[in-house]
């Protein structure tokens, strides 16, 4: 389905939230850089940085591929584990 | 624009939000059972948990001339316990044949645990044997992905089950293809900071398109909104999509899922010369 509004339009309506929202993570970062002690080994650190460089450098799909950065891993063999059978 | 709630849970908001919503034009909602922020000790505490769905919520909707449905189960974070479940599930069919109960629901994975798998099977079980429609809620944030594939495993699995008569919740960007490629519905839940926000969930619709997509406010106790289904209007109303592709995802697709189960005796406003009468009430 093709969205009813064109990129221009979209970046004219959205601008500001974007700029805002970029101003709040970068706010973030530097309450994090501010405050005592440390918190850049903390795996979630990582997989933020990790994601912001899939929304500079993906063409399409960012939002599904952030998503499955911060997911848990899926096995196919969970039911053998948990010996939950097949109906 | 007149629009039906799938999933709110009205136990645990006032009174006013039943007029709130009657303002913005809901018509009906449909409440699945759900984590009451504590863990109930004992099968009488779901007992008198489903007499609250099933006779009180009805008649609260009703003043506001709003129709309420509902859905029984244990949900997946107390079904860790799982003989506690047990008793639960035996006692359900207690309250099947209420005017205003659509089936079974809503069950699902929390922590994608042994336990969890375990009821969530014998709540299908439940559903096969008294022919009714699932409603199935899928784990938060870094246990979707993993919960939702574990779900759809357990549901393709068991050949049982009507595709179409079970609605798969809280679909996010990286689950809804899967639940829509195998057959279900799928809901989106707007909130505000987990989920999807009603623009995300404009994103999705622009993307799928509106065939076997709902959209919900799962307003509860927690921090959520139940007004969120008319904040999904107004985005796609600024986004000049037609209001027939926002009447079909927020009215028609509920009423075509919901009416494939007996007692989902909905009357339209029009039909029923304004307020809407409660099943539970006639």
């Amino acid at each position: 389905m093709q969205a009813p509004l064109s990129a221009p339009e979209i970046l004219n309506r959205e601008f500001l939230e974007m700029r805002c929202k970029i101003l709040d993570l970068a706010a973030a970062f530097d309450r994090l850089g501010r405050a005592d002690g440390t918190a850049a080994d903390d795996p979630r650190v990582t997989r933020i940085r990790e994601a912001l460089t899939l929304v500079l450098e993906e063409p399409e799909g960012r939002a599904e591929q952030v998503q499955m950065l911060f997911s848990r891993a899926y096995d196919d063999g969970w039911r053998e584990a948990f010996k939950v059978k097949p109906r | 624009m007149d629009y039906i709630d799938p999933h709110i849970h009205m136990v645990s908001r006032i009174t006013d939000d039943y007029e709130t919503l009657a303002k913005m034009g809901c018509v009906a909602m449909s409440e699945p059972a759900f984590w009451a922020g504590f863990d109930r000790c004992s099968v009488d505490g779901f007992r008198d948990y489903f007499r609250q769905l099933t006779e009180i919520e009805p008649k609260r909707a009703a003043q506001y001339g709003l129709q309420h449905f509902c859905w029984l189960c244990i949900n997946a974070k107390e079904a860790e316990n799982v003989s506690l479940s047990r008793e639960v599930i035996a006692m359900i069919p207690e309250f099947l044949d209420k005017p205003n109960v659509l089936g079974i629901g809503e069950i699902g994975l929390n922590k994608n645990t042994k336990n969890e798998a375990t009821v969530f099977v014998e709540h299908l079980e439940l559903a096969v044997k008294y022919d009714q429609q699932i409603l199935i809620h899928t784990p938060h944030l870094e246990d979707k992905y993993q919960g939702t594939r574990m779900i759809l495993d357990m549901l393709c699995d068991d050949r049982r089950i009507d595709r179409s008569r079970v609605l798969v919740d809280h679909v996010e960007e990286h689950t809804v293809r899967p639940v829509l490629e195998e057959g279900f519905w799928a809901g989106m839940t707007l909130y505000p900071t987990t989920k999807c926000t009603p623009q995300r969930a404009c994103d999705i619709i622009e993307m799928y398109g509106g065939e076997r997509l709902l959209v919900n406010s799962a307003g509860d106790w927690g921090p959520s909104k139940p007004t969120a289904v008319p904040d999904f209007i107004l985005e796609m109303r600024r986004r000049r999509h037609p209001e027939s592709l926002i009447r079909k995802i927020v009215y028609e697709n509920p009423v075509a899922f919901f009416s494939q189960s007996q007692n989902f005796t909905f009357q339209p406003r029009d039909e029923s010369r304004g307020a809407g009468v409660s099943p539970a009430l006639k």
